[in-house]
């Protein structure tokens, strides 16, 4: 049960082999064990995803099932879910009950999946190694000395550790792909605005976006189709046809061409890191596919301009965290200025605090042009390079990380460090492309490596059928980490 | 271009040779020696300088990013939805109300519409402010550069009323912020969201404006737009129409002033006091060696003063950039077109129109197009009654006029339709009835709310009410006659009195007929008979 | 680049984050190492390039003007600070 896909899962809650209330309760069991070493989760509510998991079961029993009817989801803790704590990794957060439910939680709810619980992350989706938790690190399932990636690390740790049947993540600069691959699961970052951000707490408005984090390709195709859909209370919700992203999983890749970028093969790539990326090239020249050399030349130019943007959005966003309509309200003030100034220091962690004097910075009366602006132009650049890769080839690949997982507290120091991890997703994000991480192995220590997919716009199921075919050729996604239980 | 103004409060229009024909580019003509001109005080050697940024609240039936209500009065923060109160989460989506009233707006003062505008975010904080930004526009507003023709009164002195065009830079959307409720609970502020995230349509003129009397023709006229054509309503009270004075002096030739702003302006009467106060504050402060610093300033309508608010340490860096919740608004021609349809005739077209066409007097077409409301009503009613213009427009300016200032409603709210008083109209030009039934009618139609659409069935409602109570004319000669007779005989004295030249006793016949003929007798031939068998 | 600690306290105080002395100075020195980072893109000419936006260039959609929310006051306010008869207290704000 526990390494069966979504489609085996959602067949035997059909057939009846397993009701919905043992296999959520199999989960909560398995969270009680293991959460405590692994802090996957922020928060579990036992008889509200019960009482979820009975409703699914009586829709099992009146054959009013959808695919992913009575299965256990996590949700990472970015989503406002009505009732539920929802927290955000923050402190400011802490007991901040949503009143009112995300349109990805309605989606899921509407499709009739369980809402196991919240998963851990980075705080304000700000980090890739969920150590700016308020709530304390997660461990990687593989090493429990290593990080599992972030920000979405307790959505990758809750797959890998089968302490859920999928999870939902976040990505506005690699936040799914990163920790997919490290922690050797699947996840994918649709196209900028096929999920809508409506309750989905914002970080980096023009570049967040919503997506799964499963074990599998296939597994994403049917997470996804619940996930997506216009949504009119999001702007910037894309009006299109729902589709049906599992549509094109088993076509052939013959003739598939594959562009390799040779920024992404140039130094700061680890050995091993490497020597798996290479291996996985090799298995899809097997397949069919051809290689096709290319470049994306401003990509270096990725993590700056992404430190600009990002963190200027983000100062603005964060601006609403003042302890007056909910949230952290300093114990002591003494006049409005000092509740703000109070409530927002105490209320928030050192990298959120980095990131919103960035911003301020940069957003700032004379330094607009130089920075925002300069970075938006940059960004278009940037954008532009991948236009041009796309005439040359159908999928772009290489590793999602430049090594595998670090150790926990090994990047403490030096924020500069921790935002080079990001080198090869964030382009991705600028540019408003789907991305999705799929495991290729493991390093020489024995973690996961990550391959990295990136497709055009609206891309996704081309790139899903490209990851699933790899996954019937191989098994690294099929490994699962040592003492958990299995 | 700017006109020179001498100082002390008062404007000494006398100075100026102009005629009414002139409009943006009057210029000053100073006697040589002002002493010689009536009443004058001062040498003339501050020009003043003013613009205004006039907040309007669009009268939209939700907020401009979230379909909460803006009705005014609501319970504190019940029309606070999860947009307004910025829930960790919620994204803004535009109302096309605002847009079209906004593009309204521009059409009406011959402004460009921006085929592109973007929203951009204003940082700050502020207990109101929930967001910790307000989303407005910067860059690129939906409307650009207009005009507005304004009537200037002088207030003082004895010049004449004049006409002047003052250009508009500009009109932005943006969201209103909520309220705060002061001196509650041990030291503590109220905060109320209900009104954040109305629309608002700011509008900013150019500095064109050189006194008081200026800028409050100004103010007044824009406020009389913008209900004329049915984008807000104007109440000054409930803060749908709040003004911000921005006032300089400077020496003629020398480069602008330090201007400091006047905020929140509520009437027009403080608007004048305001900036009379300001502009001398601003030119004893210069003339005493000061300097003027930038600054926000309050007006104490008690003590007549204006009055910087506490300085703050740091000038407001407000970081505008594009807010990445919202895409480009993009205008279509259909769009265009669709409110270019919606908007009404001018109120100065319709005053030609009523003046040239219909033969009204100027001064009844001003108070016909006092409102879009009683310019329909008028409109409504003489399109039931074509060739009666001059009698529907007496009778709304006076009787309809009386009865509504008597019930204190408002002619959107009139008991008797425009068709129902055609079709009364209708009756008097006929005869059938006299004016004095008609009256009747009308005061007892009022109370009863006679709301008809179309004529036809007015007139038959109220020719059934003529019939039931018999209240037909009297235009019988026969019939008159004979009343006329029988108070002639009843009334020697009288008589005797009128043909010895007291024509004042003419009435007393009038009343007695009147009565006899229970106010029927058509009066024109009442006083035919009367007066030939009073002539003996 | 070079930043000061009045560099680092105004931006503290626009952002209204209390800082002590000890935390901007800590503060400046990773900021400014984070900057040497952003220095990168200053010096590429991007003369004549529209800056970006959004991904795609799609106009925003128009919402119809109906009211669509009723009144949640009770369920907000349960999540907030301070209320008092149905407002939001804060500290009074002097003018």
């Amino acid at each position: 049960m526990l390494n069966s896909s979504l489609q085996q899962l959602g067949s035997a809650l059909r057939t009846g082999k397993i009701s919905s209330v043992e296999l959520t309760q199999l989960y909560l069991d398995r969270i009680a064990t293991l959460n405590p070493a692994l802090n996957a989760y922020v928060t579990t509510n036992a008889e509200t995803s019960l009482a979820q998991a009975r409703q699914a079961d009586a829709l099992l029993a009146g054959g009013k099932a959808q695919p992913l009817t009575g299965i256990p989801i996590a949700q990472k803790d970015i989503f406002c879910a009505k009732g539920w704590r929802t927290t955000c990794g923050s402190k400011m957060l802490e007991n901040f009950v949503a009143p009112y439910d995300a349109h990805v939680i309605a989606q899921f709810n509407n499709a009739g999946a369980v809402n196991l619980g919240k998963t851990n992350m980075d705080e304000f989706a700000m980090g890739s190694s969920n150590e700016t938790s308020y709530f304390g690190a997660v461990k990687n399932p593989w090493n429990r000395n290593a990080v599992p990636g972030g920000s979405s690390g307790g959505s990758a740790c809750a797959v890998a550790a089968r302490l859920c049947a999928a999870a939902t993540g976040t990505d506005t600069g690699g936040s799914i792909r990163q920790p997919a691959a490290l922690c050797g699961i699947s996840g994918i970052k649709p196209t900028y605005g096929a999920v809508s951000r409506y309750g989905m707490i914002a970080f980096a408005s023009s570049l967040d976006q919503a997506g799964p984090m499963a074990r599998s390709a296939e597994d994403l195709a049917l997470l996804l189709n619940v996930m997506t859909g216009f949504d009119a209370r999001d702007s910037t919700s894309l009006p299109r046809d729902k589709e049906d992203y599992a549509r094109d999983l088993n076509k052939p890749l013959a003739g598939l061409r594959i562009g390799l970028p040779k920024e992404f093969f140039a130094e700061g790539l680890a050995q091993d890191v490497a020597g798996c990326v290479n291996a996985a090239i090799a298995e899809y020249k097997k397949l069919g596919a051809t290689i096709v050399d290319i470049s994306l030349p401003n990509s270096k130019l990725a993590v700056p301009v992404y430190y600009v943007l990002a963190p200027a959005e983000a100062s603005s966003n964060l601006s609403r965290y003042d302890g007056v309509r909910y949230g952290y309200r300093a114990p002591e003030y003494s006049d409005l200025t000092e509740m703000y100034e109070k409530s927002r220091a105490q209320g928030f962690g050192a990298e959120v605090k980095r990131r919103i004097m960035i911003g301020t910075y940069v957003l700032s009366h004379g330094y607009y042009d130089a920075y925002y602006l300069q970075a938006q132009k940059i960004r278009r650049l940037i954008a532009q390079d991948f236009d041009d890769a796309f005439k040359q080839c159908d999928v772009i690949m290489g590793p999602t990380s430049p090594s595998t997982a670090f150790n926990l507290g090994e990047k403490g120091d030096d924020p500069v460090q921790m935002y080079l991890s990001d080198i090869y997703t964030i382009a991705v994000n600028l540019a408003g492309l789907p991305g999705m991480s799929i495991p290729a192995g493991f390093g020489s220590n024995g973690r996961p490596v990550g391959l990295q997919i990136i497709g055009n716009y609206f891309a996704e199921a081309r790139m899903l059928n490209v990851a699933h075919q790899y996954q019937q050729a191989t098994d690294h996604h099929d490994r699962v980490p040592q003492d958990i239980g299995l | 271009m700017i006109a020179s103004r001498k100082t002390s409060g008062f404007e000494d229009m006398s100075m100026l040779r102009r005629t009414s024909d002139e409009t943006t580019s009057h210029s000053t003509r100073l006697p040589k020696d002002s002493s010689q001109v009536a009443g004058y005080v001062r040498a003339p050697e501050w020009e003043i300088v003013i613009g205004l940024e006039v907040h309007t609240q669009l009268s939209t039936n939700s907020k401009i990013f979230s379909g909460a209500s803006t009705t005014y009065g609501a319970e504190p923060n019940t029309q606070a939805d999860a947009v307004s109160i910025a829930l960790p989460g919620v994204l803004p989506v535009l109302n096309k109300g605002a847009v079209e009233r906004a593009i309204k707006f521009g059409l009406a003062v011959g402004a460009h519409i921006a085929p592109r505008s973007v929203f951009a975010r204003k940082n700050y904080f502020y207990p109101d402010l929930p967001k910790g930004y307000q989303i407005s526009q910067f860059d690129l507003p939906v409307v650009g550069q207009g005009a507005l023709t304004i009537q200037v009164d002088p207030l003082s002195g004895n010049a004449k009323p004049y006409e002047k065009v003052v250009r508009i830079t500009r009109a932005h959307l943006e969201e209103d912020a909520g309220k705060s409720v002061h001196g509650d609970s041990q030291g503590m502020t109220g905060i109320d969201l209900n009104r954040a995230g109305t629309p608002l349509l700011e509008i900013v003129s150019e500095p064109d404006m050189s006194s008081a009397a200026e800028a409050v023709a100004y103010a007044k006229t824009l406020h009389s737009l913008v209900r004329w054509i049915g984008i807000c309503d104007g109440n000054m009270q409930e803060g749908s129409f709040r003004c911000d004075v921005n006032v300089s002096v400077r020496r003629p030739g020398e480069p602008l002033g330090t201007r400091r702003e006047i905020k929140n302006l509520n009437s027009f009467k403080f608007m004048q006091q305001a900036i009379d106060y300001e502009v001398q504050w601003q030119i004893d402060t210069l003339e005493n060696g000061g300097k003027i610093h930038q600054a926000t300033v309050l007006f104490d309508a008690d003590k007549g003063e204006t009055l910087a608010m506490r300085s703050k340490e740091e000038a407001h860096d407000y970081r505008y950039f594009p807010d990445p919740d919202l895409l480009p608004l993009d205008i279509t021609p259909a769009m265009f077109e669709q409110v270019r349809a919606t908007l009404p005739e001018s109120q100065q077209a319709k005053q030609k129109r009523y003046v040239n066409d219909l033969g009204l007097s100027a001064y009844d077409a001003s108070i016909l197009t006092a409102s879009r409301a009683m310019a329909d009503f008028f409109e409504a009613a003489i399109s039931c009654l074509p060739k009666q213009s001059k009698l529907v427009a007496n009778w709304i300016m006076g009787e309809i006029s009386a009865l509504l200032a008597r019930d204190k409603l408002e002619i959107e709210n009139c008991p008797v339709s425009a068709a129902w008083l055609a079709g009364l109209l209708a009756r008097v030009s006929d005869n059938t009835i006299n004016v004095k039934t008609a009256k009747e009618i009308l005061d007892s139609a009022w109370g009863r709310n006679q709301i008809f659409a179309k004529l036809a069935e007015a007139l038959t409602s109220i020719d059934a009410e003529i019939d039931a109570k018999g209240l037909k004319q009297v235009s019988d000669t026969g019939a008159i006659e004979k009343i006329v007779d029988e108070i002639i005989a009843a009334n020697p004295a009288q008589v005797a009195e009128y043909r010895s030249g007291k024509d004042k006793v003419f009435g007393f016949f009038v009343g007695l007929a009147m009565k006899a003929s229970k106010g029927q007798a058509n009066p024109a031939q009442l006083n035919d008979v009367l007066k030939r068998k009073l002539a003996g | 680049m070079s930043l000061t600690n009045a560099d680092v306290r105004k931006v503290a105080r626009l952002a209204r984050l209390a800082m002590s002395e000890a935390e901007i100075e800590s503060a400046r020195a990773q900021l400014s190492g984070i900057f040497d980072l952003i220095a990168e893109m200053q010096a590429v000419d991007t003369n004549g390039i529209a800056p970006m936006s959004h991904a795609q260039d799609l106009s925003q959609r128009l919402r119809e003007d109906v009211v669509t929310e009723a009144d949640q006051r009770g369920l907000f306010q349960s999540i907030a600070p301070q209320v008092e008869a149905g407002l939001y207290l804060v500290p009074q704000v002097i003018e």
